[in-house]
């Protein structure tokens, strides 16, 4: 550990610096061209190493700790699938009364959670809703590879429209997933938390940036990163990163950031791109036709306008 | 030295949870424990006792935040009733299993459907297998004593087990009771400082929940029942470190009126108290009667339960639950306890007291006389039921 630690340095990291230091240890479990990995790197490089990361059941947890391994080089919780929005609330609670009481010193401790979309926007969302409306002092990171990867590639609230799935299969008389994705940066900002964010790893500045913003704020944060997930997209290993640019250049996931309730736009292209770009490299979409692509498309502008009147009735 | 005071048994457990300076409470309400969580959130808004006071959404969440507080080295407390443990079950194995000692009251209540928000044991034997340290209080004194007791036990370091204390619901958690209350300095003397071993921590980062793969789960949780068996040692240890304290003791099988006793009863939790006015009745006219009641429910208090038996007849044993398609749960797992003795009693098991219902000394009075006829000529019945129309 010793040799390690003389190596690291920081390095320019858009305006600022970024570590060199890996929190996530080589040697992992994760899929070859796995977008949540490359995210979990990104945000504990911005993190740093006064923080104690609660995670949900998932990947992440799957991926980075078969006993007797871990993957964690920082101190690091998983109980379940359901609660991470409560156990980060105990751990949150715990530290800020040990403190009081003294019998901790007060050295700033991040305290942060991690879900997938899953954890996030299904099962574990009750626990999370409690969480913020409490206004523990954490930042939620929702890694949202948009359907459950880790048990084989089945539908959540987050699989878009039009996604083949192993329990929303496309067939004869279906289209595969045939409801809307949950709006899950939506809910949190319903809950007037004072920011929410959306990120990807294709974006790695901007993603590292949002997470230290999320996390020193005070007050809950929450920000949401589309991961591509090779194995249940169904694209290779080489283009995760190419498919989280069209992701946002399509206008399917925009970055944006909700600063106490203030919306701002990270990125807007002039001329976004035809969804059929980012539809066409993944395997989740081969079964769509013509017809069924432009509905796909419809819906995405739809969004986005929606989302273009927030910024301009609400700019930060 | 300590005062008498009158108070009710749910205020007695907040009384206790104040005492032992408990750092984080995170509960939700539901009836019949809501009146320790709404105690503990005066005093908190009071400042009569410095804590977090974490009002989450669900009994899930009130477990899993105590998890969190816990891995961190805090004093933990929650209480929960019937619907609520068991909404949290999934949780409880983890605050076991990763050896979080998490602090926790349950009034016991019975379970849906139909609804009922009174008592009966149903909620205690569903979770019996969660790795829990589980103790039963029969007044409003021991749900003081067994509170600031399992603070000790459960975060001793040769422990580190989640503790239970189960009250019944209403019959017990609502009843204002005669007690001595200790003064803080004997509590202080009895219950030292939590110092969790392997707190999250960014000065010496740990894994805490790491997956168990087939190589290595089996052996955890051998290791996890090894340890909870031998927790019984520190369990005894702390009982009798109490009894020099605070000059109440206890022990895991609690013995009345066994000397010479042919037939015994067999309870848990605030009926014993009303099993041995029948038990003093009987003895008057004569009749070789005696009670024993399970302080202790896990871990198993095998030898105690032998010793306190081995001379008797007859053995009845009183549920408050129904394993459907078995019978009484307290019932079976005693006959099986005593299975291997040269020397045991024949066991009788009586299924009754179901959602609220009472149970007075008519009702105990039957047990003996019925349970007596059952072990001359055995049953007929599918089930024998003791107070049901």
């Amino acid at each position: 550990m010793k040799s390690r630690d003389t190596s690291i340095k920081a390095v320019r990291f858009g305006d600022g610096e970024v570590t060199t230091k890996e929190y996530l240890a080589e040697g992992h479990n994760f899929c070859t061209g796995c977008g949540e990995s490359l995210a979990i790197r990104m945000a504990l490089k911005a993190l740093g190493d006064n923080v104690i990361l609660a995670n949900a059941t998932g990947c992440a947890e799957v991926c980075t700790t078969p006993l007797p391994y871990t993957s964690w080089r920082i101190p690091w919780i998983h109980t379940l699938f359901e609660n991470v929005g409560a156990v980060v609330s105990g751990v949150e609670a715990g530290l800020k009364i040990s403190i009081k009481k003294g019998r901790l010193e007060d050295r700033g401790i991040k305290c942060v959670a991690m879900g997938g979309d899953g954890a996030t926007s299904d099962i574990g969302l009750q626990a999370l809703s409690g969480a913020f409306e409490r206004g523990h002092n954490f930042l939620y990171i929702c890694l949202d590879n948009e359907a459950y990867m880790n048990t084989g590639i089945q539908r959540s609230s987050a699989t878009p429209y039009g996604a083949a799935t192993t329990t929303a299969p496309a067939g004869k008389l279906s289209i595969g997933q045939i409801t809307r994705k949950k709006n899950m940066p939506a809910i949190a900002a319903a809950h007037d938390i004072p920011y929410v964010a959306t990120a990807s790893p294709s974006y790695r500045l901007d993603l590292m940036k949002k997470i230290k913003k999320g996390a020193e704020i005070e007050g809950p944060a929450y920000v949401h990163i589309l991961v591509p997930c090779p194995t249940g997209w169904r694209h290779g290993g080489d283009v995760t990163i190419e498919i989280g640019q069209l992701a946002v250049q399509t206008g399917i996931f925009p970055l944006y950031e909700i600063e106490y309730g203030r919306y701002r736009l990270n990125a807007d292209p002039p001329n976004r791109k035809p969804v059929r770009e980012y539809l066409k490299l993944q395997g989740r979409y081969r079964h769509l036709t013509d017809d069924d692509i432009e509905t796909v498309q419809a819906m995405v502008d739809t969004d986005y306008a929606k989302l273009k009147e927030k910024v301009e009735a609400f700019p930060a | 030295m300590s005062k008498r005071v009158a108070l009710e048994a749910s205020h007695a457990v907040a009384e206790a949870a104040r005492m032992a300076d408990v750092d984080v409470i995170s509960a939700y309400p539901i009836t019949p424990q809501t009146h320790i969580p709404e105690r503990l959130a005066e005093m908190v808004a009071d400042g009569e006792l410095i804590a977090a006071y974490i009002p989450v959404e669900s009994e899930h969440s009130a477990m899993s935040a105590c998890l969190g507080a816990s891995a961190i080295g805090a004093r933990t407390f929650t209480a929960t009733a019937g619907p609520g443990l068991e909404y949290m079950h999934n949780v409880l194995y983890v605050a076991s299993s990763m050896r979080l000692p998490v602090i926790m009251t349950v009034a016991n209540r019975a379970l849906s459907a139909p609804i009922s928000i009174w008592g009966d044991h149903s909620d205690v034997m569903a979770v019996r297998d969660t790795g829990w340290i589980q103790v039963f209080c029969q007044n409003s004194q021991e749900a003081f004593d067994m509170t600031i007791w399992a603070f000790r036990v459960g975060e001793d370091r040769s422990v580190l087990f989640p503790v239970m204390v189960h009250l019944d619901g209403f019959t017990l958690s609502h009843v204002i009771e005669p007690m001595f209350l200790p003064e803080q300095s004997e509590v202080d003397r009895f219950l030292p400082r939590f110092h969790y071993p392997y707190p999250l921590n960014p000065d010496r980062p740990l894994t805490h929940g790491a997956l168990g793969p087939p190589d290595i789960y089996s052996e955890a949780k051998l290791a996890q029942e090894v340890a909870l068996r031998e927790s019984r040692s520190v369990i005894l240890a702390a009982w009798d470190e109490f009894a020099g304290i605070f000059g109440r003791s206890y022990r895991p099988v609690e013995e009345y009126r066994t000397d010479g006793a042919e037939t015994l009863l067999l309870t848990m939790g605030s009926y014993t108290e009303t099993a041995k006015i029948v038990i003093d009745e009987r003895r008057d006219k004569g009749e070789a009667v005696g009670l024993i009641s399970l302080r202790l429910w896990r871990p198993f208090p095998f030898e105690e339960l032998r010793r306190a038996v081995q001379d008797a007849r007859l053995l009845i044993v009183f549920d408050r639950c129904i394993s459907f398609g078995m019978g009484g749960p307290v019932f079976s797992e005693v006959r099986s306890a005593l299975y291997d003795q040269d020397k045991r009693p024949k066991v009788v098991g009586f299924v009754g007291g179901l959602g609220g219902r009472d149970v007075s000394e008519k009702e105990f009075g039957y047990l003996i006389d019925r349970g007596r006829d059952v072990a001359k000529k055995g049953s007929d019945r599918m089930i024998e039921t003791v107070g049901i129309k």
